[in-house]
């Protein structure tokens, strides 16, 4: 699609995780990155734009993720951009089948002034979650730039895996169940509220946790019957399932009351005009599964703690490929592809 | 106490009835609303998948930031460019002017910031020594805001940009249209709230036309389209309150003094529609001080390196929000005009005709699509 | 934009109110509003401002008007077992 003017500099919306980016990473990087011909067989490189890349490695595949932080502010309510850094590349492993991590990397990048308390509480927490997630940091570089030559603080985690099965995001057949593994928004809006200064008495959470034991029970509980996964960072629900939906080819319906979202993620949308189902999640996944094994997933997922709140939420069908359709128990309305996340630096 | 104001059993028995009742005239009806929060809700909860498929409820120009027109936008980007702290609602920021739109100028260095209250662009300025001015887009119930804090005494260094609008006068330009097929409106619940509903009796007797006042959930929508279709039906051109908890004849005398004590109505252009009489509100002069307008000299010229782009006089926005044309009908839309790179305002917002078309295709029919899970 | 939502207010000053709204508190300003307003009481707010306390017997009769729009029109079969549900709910 043209637009008025051709971008000639990067603006905020590249970043979003919506259309805007996704065309700058199919123009700029898709273009450096691909070669002509395409990659030998047994690579899943950055054409498919999963949550990570695998290579073939005898009868198991390699998973390869990397992801740069730059959340503001760095310590929001329920954690900080250290366990964020951490949550996140395992996350991302955990999508693609690989849950045992086999070794975690971090890049940092601080500013000049910034406060070594504030660094020792980001490792301290980059270590308990390293802890919760069963990894380790084995490699990394700092680096320290000029005071306003970079804000506060970036890091850059990379993590490696082991799968025998690799789980695409691009899987999905008509009949399959979508399961949500908890509640939905609580990252986005706690960020939101504390960075808007909404003013608001709300008990906003971010959910930001490492998933990969959660994600391996699925996995154990259903071997070969898990079809599709995603974790619906920037973008939310919405933006995760209309990739899913588009790369596997087929429509996604959602039934809205079988959506778990907490009391108070629910009362701030209502209030501020904002859907929970755009809005980024960062401890949660969006599992497809066959109908048959969709019961037993879930109760595999219900039992682990980060869990509890996991919930079938729609179904995939053959009518309307790539449109998420969403039932509100009164109406029916499409879901629209998010231009990309709404507020900046949310990850 | 607003759940039960969104009842599946109870909307769908009103939804029953509406149908009914657009079978009894058994021709295709239209009728409008004027009311981007109308439009928000009956897209949030999917309701055109609900009202028969002979009833279409056209968005009208209710959209406050769809019809805030380019001379305004670029008073605010002037403004930024010469070195003033805007503050504005959320959506306004990335609605096009002449040349770009507030997203771009702060791409570009000015500084913009989203406010969800009017208090808290006066709270702003209370923390800075820079120039603070209020970009004040929105209806009469939102300019109301904006008289409050005005009356309540602000910082010197705030002062607001006002392009606030009247809705009313609008209703009489739309009803005055010749290819209208508009038989009734629904009025905006919040602004009658403000207003009353007895202003609207003057529109009825004109120009033979029902006016039902709704509310905002689920079940006041659909109530008042009962009765609203229903005064399609017999013909009977009055004026019907469907929003008793809000709205009284009267409305708020407290809010209605306190706006017409700092804004008065002038003429104005309207984006697409052209001129609409009283439908802008200014500030009266004595509140110079805190009127942009008057504070600043603001250079617009700057911006004017070249006329309006020819894409921008392809922009057929204005018949759009009349209810006179589609989206589909527009040689821009889904081309040249996209929500990445929005023309016309109304692919800006999120209650825009043109976003929500191009989000959803058009308005979807999803009327027998069920979710079995 | 907080545009038009209903809550309830918990809390009361002269100038403000403190508001629940599913949940969520915030305070609004009470300048716009045309009658006293008291704790326990329903107020619409519009980005940031009170501008209508709604009465809570005004709540019930809204509800009471729509069955009774749905009573006078209905008179077939499908209706009634639709009645029928809302009445056992």
């Amino acid at each position: 699609m043209s637009s008025l003017t051709a971008d000639e500099h990067i603006l905020l919306k590249h970043g979003a995780g919506g259309r805007a980016m996704r065309r700058l990473i199919q123009d700029a990087f898709l273009h450096a990155f691909e070669t002509d011909p395409p990659l030998r067989p047994g690579i899943v490189g950055v054409a498919a734009m999963d949550d990570g890349g695998a290579v073939r490695i005898g009868d198991r595949w390699l998973v390869l993720t990397t992801d740069s932080h730059v959340i503001q502010p760095p310590f929001f309510p329920g954690g900080d951009i250290g366990r964020l850094s951490i949550c996140g590349t395992v996350n991302d492993l955990a999508m693609m089948g690989a849950t045992e991590v086999l070794g975690l990397t971090c890049g940092i990048v601080l500013e000049e002034g910034f406060a070594r308390a504030d660094l020792e509480r980001i490792l301290a927490s980059m270590r308990t979650a390293c802890d919760e997630a069963s990894a380790h940091v084995i490699a990394g570089d700092t680096k320290v730039m000029g005071r306003g030559e970079v804000d506060g603080v970036v890091i850059n985690t990379s993590g490696v895996g082991l799968t025998a099965h690799l789980v695409r995001d691009c899987g999905l057949h008509a009949g399959d169940r979508i399961i949500v593994t908890g509640t939905v928004g609580d990252h986005g809006m706690a960020v939101m509220a504390r960075r808007h200064g909404l003013e608001l008495d709300a008990d906003l959470v971010s959910d930001v946790a490492p998933i990969n034991g959660l994600v391996a029970a699925a996995l154990d509980a259903a071997p070969g019957e898990i079809t599709a996964m995603k974790d619906p960072t920037r973008g939310g629900v919405a933006g995760a399932l209309h990739e899913m939906a588009s790369k596997s080819g087929v429509g996604v319906l959602v039934d809205e009351a079988m959506l778990p979202v907490r009391d108070s993620v629910r009362g701030v949308s209502e209030l501020v005009g904002i859907d929970p189902l755009h809005v980024a999640n960062e401890g949660k996944a969006l599992i497809g599964v066959s109908e048959a094994a969709a019961a037993r997933v879930l109760a595999a997922l219900r039992v682990h703690p980060l869990g509890r709140d996991a919930a079938i939420i729609g179904m995939c069908t053959d009518d309307r490929p790539g449109m998420v359709i969403l039932d509100t128990g009164i109406g029916r309305r499409l879901v629209a592809e998010p231009e990309g996340e709404l507020l900046p630096r949310i990850c | 106490m607003p759940l039960e104001f969104r009842d599946p059993a109870r909307a769908k028995s009103l939804a029953a009835a509406l149908a009914r009742v657009t079978d009894e005239i058994g021709r295709e009806v239209s009728v409008m609303h004027v009311c981007g929060s109308h439009e928000q809700a009956i897209a949030k909860f999917g309701l055109r998948a609900a009202f028969p498929e002979k009833l279409n409820v056209i968005m009208g120009p209710g959209c406050p930031v769809c019809i805030t027109d380019l001379p305004e936008i670029d008073e605010a980007i002037a403004l930024a460019k010469q070195g003033v702290r805007i503050a504005t609602y959320g959506d306004m920021v990335r609605v096009p002017g002449t040349a770009g739109s507030l997203a771009d100028a702060q791409a570009n260095g000015g500084r913009i910031d989203t406010v969800y209250s009017v208090a808290q662009a006066v709270e702003l300025a209370t923390r800075t020594t820079d120039e603070v001015v209020f970009f004040a887009t929105g209806f009469e119930t939102t300019a109301v805001a904006t008289a409050a804090v005005i009356l309540a005494g602000v910082p010197p260094n705030f002062s607001v940009l006002s392009a606030h609008k009247y809705i009313p006068p609008v209703m009489e330009i739309v009803s005055e249209m010749p290819d209208t097929r508009v038989e009734g409106f629904l009025a905006a619940g919040h602004a009658a709230t403000i207003t009353g509903w007895k202003i609207f009796e003057a529109f009825t007797a004109r120009h033979r036309q029902p006016v039902v006042v709704a509310g905002f959930e689920p079940l006041d929508i659909l109530a008042a389209l009962v009765r609203l279709v229903e005064l399609v039906r017999d013909r009977e051109a009055t004026v019907v309150n469907m929003f008793p908890r809000c709205v009284t004849p009267g409305g708020n005398q407290n809010a209605q003094e306190k706006l017409w004590r700092v804004f008065r109505p002038i003429g104005g252009r309207w984006r697409g529609i052209a001129h609409v009489p009283n439908g802008n509100l200014r500030l009266r002069d004595e509140w110079a001080p805190v009127d942009a307008r008057k504070r600043f000299a603001i250079d617009v010229a700057s911006l004017w390196h070249h006329a309006p782009s020819t894409l921008v006089r392809q922009c057929i926005c204005g018949n759009i929000m009349a209810g006179i044309a589609s989206p589909s009908d527009c040689a821009l839309f889904g081309g040249a005009c996209v929500p990445d790179a929005p023309v016309g305002a109304c692919m800006v917002s999120s209650e825009g005709t043109c976003r929500i078309w191009h989000e959803y295709g058009g308005i979807p029919n999803l009327r027998g699509v069920s979710c079995p899970v | 934009m907080c545009l038009g939502v209903p809550g309830q207010v918990v809390e009361l000053d002269e100038l403000s109110a403190v508001v629940d709204f599913w949940g969520v508190k915030r305070r609004v300003r009470l300048d716009l509003v045309d009658e006293p307003v008291a704790v326990g009481d329903y107020v619409l707010n519009h980005v940031g401002f009170a501008i209508r306390r709604i009465p809570p017997e005004d709540v019930a009769l809204t509800l009471e008007m729509y069955e009774q729009l749905l009573r006078e029109r209905s008179d077939d079969l499908m209706a009634a077992d639709v009645r029928g549900e809302i009445d056992a709910s």
